[in-house]
């Protein structure tokens, strides 16, 4: 059997609590996952990746749960040295033993909780599935089946002291495991929140995520999201994500993909507002016959409205880039200011980066950017490093360091830019700082 | 320190250098001059270890150690220093950045230990003041939008931080008003020590009065014709290159 019938086959044994709308939302995700199956190289977005490797694995749909991790042997995947809310999910179910969450503070909890808890009930119905592109195969299949994930909400005024680390563990011991968490991220106005997202596996079968995360920012919010792409050699994630910014709200998302057998950032944000702000940026480093794509799309609904969208590429070995931009100004939405760019250094005659930048603007007094590079290191100013006595690798690392600083000195988190460096020189292989 | 023989050098098969004979002994300065296109930046590329300068004869040895297979790096971690003619821009590495790993990778591979931050900072302030450059200087990206002067000054900041045995200046002059030039040349005049040396490869005499140099070799068509003290390099001054030119016809 195949994953779709299998998947199809076993939604029936499903536990279906909640109330009849929700039943009724998960129903019809899935017969439009029935209807689409999974993407095919077909679709103009799939043209460059191909899923076929990965569903013809026989995926465990409903892992059997020992949750007898220790904190230490998990505490390697949270970004170091940081003070931290955290929750912790171990093959889909969430780990309360692990979670360090805040005590009546601030409203972060576990999905499936506030699913059952009456006061989050107006919050949820208003917000839950509501910006997931209706006819998208993959995050219906996650509305179908997902039954936890994060749900955080911040109340209008208050600002997050601390930012929360989302961390998805997969054991996967017996066999391949698919995952499909879903998140619930509503920051209310003028309010704030800093999210830090992982998904890790920790076993060496293969792991299917497919993961669905709704942000919704009201006014003056500001959100900065993270997440951590540094999976197992196989694993894949796909990350489905969707924003819906108000006026003067501020969001960034921001990549770090450095393993993984491939993964799918599936990214679109909406500006229903003025004066906001929405920022896509990603660092990829990979080798080996990874892949790494950025699928993004902008939809300037509003006029005065900015989007910067910057992705840094290096790709050595086999492995492969796409990005994939699309940005779409609405007659109305004068006065536009969108930015896109996607630089990408290839590291062996094997290595392959795609950059599809589009845009469609139906307003006429915008400012509308896009630039794609795809190069090589440049052999002089590596002489140059040389001659000063820092040898080639090194010399490499801090050239690839120096390519991607752009995006990695934005990081508000300082203990996460800390890491991101030291993985960055892991994964080049060097043993050496790049900062001052 | 530095002995170079019968050096013959190709780049893109055709010989640029044709039988160089050099030797530098500690404590000594000595000037290249030659007419463009002489082969001057050749022997400062080669030396230093530029991959794309083929050695077809001859041998360059430092300190008594045969050095013309090594990397670039292994030739710095050696002891010698090259001021580029061009010096390259890197944008996202700073200038800081940049001195910090030259020095520390440099110091990894003669198995010293690393240089403590308070020591680097000390020894940055002090060359810094050295150069008159300022500290803020120290934070912009390696040479990205610096003017031709700063861009020099740089080099020569470099060269005080790494404090090499050989320093070769490769046109260092060029793109200097009079001013830079002084506070440039002061910074050389300072570093220089009994074990150390200076190799000043120049176009113009201008750099020798502010440098002066014990010896002054004449480059022209790959060879060195011609060899004396500073005086030569007045000389080539009042007189220009042909009279050379002609000797060597004649």
């Amino acid at each position: 059997m195949d994953l779709k019938d299998k998947l199809i086959s076993s939604y029936s044994s499903l536990e279906n609590q909640g109330d009849k709308e929700l039943l009724t939302i998960r129903n019809e995700a899935l017969k439009i996952f029935e209807t689409k199956g999974f993407p095919t190289k077909k679709e103009e977005t799939w043209r460059y990746t191909s899923l076929r490797p990965v569903i013809k694995e026989d995926y465990n749909l409903f892992p059997k749960t020992e949750q007898n991790l220790s904190f230490e042997e998990i505490e390697k995947y949270l970004v170091d040295d940081l003070d931290a809310y955290r929750m912790i999910f171990v093959d889909g179910v969430f780990s309360e033993k692990l979670s360090q969450l805040t005590e009546d503070k601030f409203e972060v909890s576990a999905l499936s909780a506030a699913f059952q808890n009456e006061k989050y009930e107006e919050i949820i119905k208003k917000h839950f599935n509501k910006i997931r592109p209706q006819d998208d195969s993959l995050s219906a299949l996650n509305t179908a089946f997902s039954r936890e994930g994060a749900f955080i909400y911040i109340k209008r005024g208050q600002a997050l002291d601390k930012p929360v680390q989302l961390l998805y563990l997969s054991t996967a011991n017996e066999s391949a495991m698919m995952l499909q968490p879903r998140n619930l991220v509503v920051i209310g106005e003028n309010a704030q929140a800093k999210i830090i997202e992982r998904h890790q596996s920790l076993n060496e079968n293969p792991v299917f995520t497919n993961s669905v995360t709704e942000i919704f920012a009201d006014k003056y919010a500001v959100v900065d999201y993270y997440k951590i792409q540094k999976d197992k050699e196989n694993s894949t994630l796909i990350d489905n994500t969707y924003v819906d910014q108000a006026d003067n709200s501020n969001v960034s998302i921001q990549t770090f993909s450095l393993g993984g057998k491939l993964i799918r950032n599936h990214w679109k944000a909406a500006q229903n507002g003025e004066r906001i702000d929405t920022t896509f940026k990603g660092v990829t480093l990979l080798n080996g016959k990874q892949q790494v794509d950025h699928v993004t799309l902008v939809h300037h609904a509003q006029p005065n409205n900015e989007s910067h969208q910057d992705f840094k590429g290096m790709f050595d070995d086999k492995s492969k880039g796409v990005f994939d931009g699309y940005i779409l100004v609405d007659k109305i939405a004068q006065k536009t200011n969108g930015y896109q760019k996607s630089d990408n250094i290839l590291l062996s005659d094997r290595a392959i980066a795609h950059a599809k930048p589009q845009l469609e603007i139906y307003a006429d007094d915008v400012l509308c950017s896009h630039g794609c590079t795809v190069g090589q290191v440049d052999k002089d100013a590596l002489r140059y490093l040389r001659t000063r006595g820092i040898p080639q690798k090194e010399a490499y690392a801090l050239m690839m360091y120096a390519f991607c600083s752009s995006v990695l000195t934005s990081v508000t988190i300082p203990e996460l830019q800390k890491n991101a460096d030291a993985w960055i020189a892991a994964k080049l292989g060097v043993d050496m700082g790049f900062h001052d | 320190m530095l002995k170079i023989k019968n050096l013959h050098v190709n780049v893109e098969g055709h010989e640029i250098l044709k039988g160089i004979n050099l030797e530098i002994k500690p404590g000594e300065i000595h000037a290249i001059m030659g007419p463009n296109g002489s082969g001057k930046s050749t022997l400062a590329s080669v030396v230093t270890g530029n991959e794309d300068y083929e050695v077809t004869e001859g041998e360059i040895i430092m300190e008594n150690e045969e050095i013309s297979e090594l990397a670039p790096e292994e030739r710095a971690h050696k002891g010698i220093f090259l001021s580029f003619q061009y010096p390259i821009e890197i944008p996202g590495v700073s200038v800081m950045n940049f001195v910090r790993t030259a020095i520390n990778e440099t110091r990894k591979a003669r198995k010293q230990e690393k240089m403590s931050g308070k020591e680097m900072l000390k020894l940055m302030r002090e060359n810094a003041a050295l150069l008159g450059i300022d500290q803020k200087f120290l934070q912009r990206s390696l040479n990205e939008g610096f003017s031709g002067g700063e861009k020099k000054r740089n080099e020569i900041f470099q060269l005080a931080m790494m404090d090499p045995k050989l320093a070769i200046l490769d046109e260092t002059d060029s793109g200097l008003d009079i001013d830079a030039l002084r506070v440039v040349a002061d910074g050389v005049n300072k570093l220089r020590r009994d074990d150390n040396a200076t190799l000043l490869i120049t176009h113009y005499q201008r750099l020798l009065d502010y440098i002066v140099p014990d010896y002054v070799h004449v480059l022209m068509d790959g060879k060195i014709v011609k060899t004396g003290g500073k005086e030569l390099a007045l000389k080539l001054e009042d007189k220009g290159y042909d009279w050379l030119k002609e000797m060597q016809n004649a």
